[in-house]
């Protein structure tokens, strides 16, 4: 697998500096998290050749040399495809104009085909209009194709969502969603919305100031008490389980993780299929005993891994069930009259599971 | 009878001019709009010249240059072997000078309003600078071009102090419409005179009406 190795040094006029020295995988869904000006930006930049790196930066992915020394490869013989913030359509030219021009350019000639592009972000009614009659939903939803018309080896995405409602928001996910099954394309996609990357990605680089202080896998990254993402007020676990049956009768189906049996409403899936789960810190509270007689449907035994030592009233719990991890906020008042511990065996009730996507797993 | 030669060395001279303008312009126009050197300023100053002083001083100036024993005079007469004063050549010379800033200007505005980014998502597409020139600044500054190629032509035809100076009124190689003019009216020959003036007249009317209508067009067809 093609992974992309970066190590970059860049002074911005503005007094703005990135440093940083990673590697992103060269498949699936890597995400990159940041408050705005952390530099996720100039990154994706960097990578894409649009800005030039200081001379001490090198950038590889896989044999091919991007940057090194006085080595600097041009953008356009990247094979990068970016997605920007804005779409950026041509404006002399119509949605097939431009979906053409991409593919004109595609080196080698193999890729997708333009039907199956369109297929895939839904285009087929807009192919012959101007792109300035589009909206941004519409437009941000031709520039994706556009640059999957262009083959490239990798997909880079820069906030792609950001200046779009919240309808044609979830609609585009749906559609990055099935395109990451479906194309095996690596996809890099910077994102201040944890929603976003919760959904779709699986590895996490979280940036801050110019520096990345954290990557790892999503799952792993997301329960991390010393992370800023778990003291955010939507802070959540995110899980994958599998559907094991549907129960007709209640309108319900019934899902595996780690073993442990996990009730949401309808989904339309075949048994065996796995499913990302978000589990909010704030709808977990904890007992000591299985309880009895609840109208909560979802009950799960886990292990006490980390409590957080802060003062503040309210603590964050870190609980473990097999490899994965739940969040559980509580006040500190809770956690002393339960003498919890590290190490001890609680149960955790659930209120609310949110399914974020199907997976592949 | 106006003489028909005049008018073909005037759109002679006019279509060459603007090739050559364009030629020249367009490169210039481009860094002027988008380098990032400190002469550039002063250069964009002396493009523009042409726009304030008075023919005359351009043409005094271009006639010593275009002299025998100058150095482009003679560079021009070992690598042509003719002489450079009082001939079309000369003319063309003077005429891509005088009429730089009316492709120019256009063409920089032009160039400078094109958005960058633009050109970052032509490029990422795998479009090489050159194919990124041709396939997106051109046909977004089309209009553009359009305007600098008809204002450097109907400039050059109504261009006449710099032909005075360096031209010599030589009947089919340096007399064009705007000195036969003058000629005419110097000769009291108020008729031919007439339909000199009158024609170009209508030519630069028509000119300026077909591009600004090809103007309102183009901001139209953006707007709807």
């Amino acid at each position: 697998m093609n992974s992309l190795h970066v190590r970059l040094q860049l002074q911005r006029k503005s007094g703005f500096q990135l440093e940083l020295d990673s590697c992103i995988p060269g498949t699936g869904f890597s995400a990159v998290y940041g408050p705005s000006g952390c530099g996720k930006t100039s990154l994706l930049y960097c990578l894409a050749g649009l800005i030039r790196a200081g001379s001490d930066s090198e950038i590889r992915f896989g044999e091919q040399i991007w940057q090194r020394g006085d080595q600097f490869l041009p953008t356009h013989r990247r094979r990068v495809g970016l997605v920007f913030q804005d779409a950026r359509l041509f404006p002399h030219l119509s949605v097939d104009g431009n979906l053409a021009y991409a593919e004109k350019r595609r080196h080698p000639a193999t890729g997708p085909s333009r039907d199956q592009v369109c297929e895939w972000l839904q285009l087929q009614n807009l192919q012959g209009r101007r792109s300035s009659e589009l909206s941004r939903g519409q437009q941000q939803r031709v520039a994706i194709a556009r640059a999957l018309l262009g083959a490239p080896d990798i997909l880079l995405m820069d906030e792609p969502l950001a200046n779009i409602d919240l309808a044609s928001r979830s609609q585009i996910l749906g559609h990055l969603e099935r395109l990451q099954r479906e194309s095996q394309l690596p996809i890099v996609y910077v994102s201040h919305d944890m929603e976003e990357i919760a959904r779709l990605a699986d590895w996490l680089l979280v940036m801050q100031e110019g520096r990345i202080i954290a990557e790892g896998p999503m799952l792993d990254l997301c329960s991390h008490l010393q992370l800023a993402l778990a003291h955010e007020e939507q802070a959540a676990a995110i899980v994958t389980a599998s559907v094991v049956k549907q129960d007709r009768e209640y309108g319900l189906t019934e899902l595996s993780l780690e073993g442990q049996s996990v009730t949401v409403t309808t989904v339309d899936a075949a048994p065996g299929t796995r499913m990302r789960l978000r589990i909010p810190a704030r709808d977990i509270s904890l007992c000591l005993n299985r309880p009895e007689q609840t109208s909560i449907l979802n009950v799960l035994s886990a292990r006490i891994v980390e409590i957080e030592a802060t003062g503040s009233s309210k603590l964050l719990v870190r609980l473990q069930l097999g490899e994965q991890y739940l969040l559980a906020r509580l006040t500190r008042k809770s956690i002393a009259a339960l003498r919890l511990t590290p190490g001890q065996q609680v149960f955790a009730q659930i209120k609310t599971v949110a399914l974020l996507s199907h997976v592949q797993s | 009878m106006v003489d028909i030669n005049v008018i073909w060395l005037t759109i002679k001279l006019a279509g060459v001019t603007t090739g050559w303008l364009l030629l020249l312009g367009t490169p210039l126009a481009w860094w002027l709009a988008r380098g990032q050197s400190r002469v550039r300023t002063a250069i964009e100053a002396l493009v523009a010249l042409p726009l304030i002083l008075p023919p005359t001083v351009l043409g005094f100036y271009l006639l010593i240059a275009f002299a025998p024993q100058s150095a482009l005079g003679e560079l021009w007469q070992q690598l042509t072997g003719s002489r450079l004063a009082f001939t079309f050549n000369a003319l063309v010379i003077g005429s891509v000078i005088y009429s730089l800033p009316f492709v120019v200007q256009p063409l920089r505005a032009a160039f400078w309003q094109l958005p960058e980014s633009l050109l970052e998502a032509a490029a990422v597409l795998g479009a090489s600078p050159l194919d990124c020139w041709v396939s997106v600044v051109v046909p977004n500054c089309r209009h553009s071009f359009l305007t600098a190629a008809s204002l450097g032509f109907a400039h050059t035809v109504g261009e006449f102090g710099v032909v005075l100076m360096i031209g010599g009124n030589i009947p089919g190689e340096t007399q064009v419409l705007s000195i036969a003019l003058y000629d005419r009216v110097e000769a009291l020959h108020f008729n031919e005179a007439h339909s000199m003036a009158g024609g170009l007249m209508l030519f630069s009317f028509i000119m300026l009406y077909l591009l600004y209508r090809h103007g309102h067009q183009q901001s139209w067809r953006i707007q709807s």
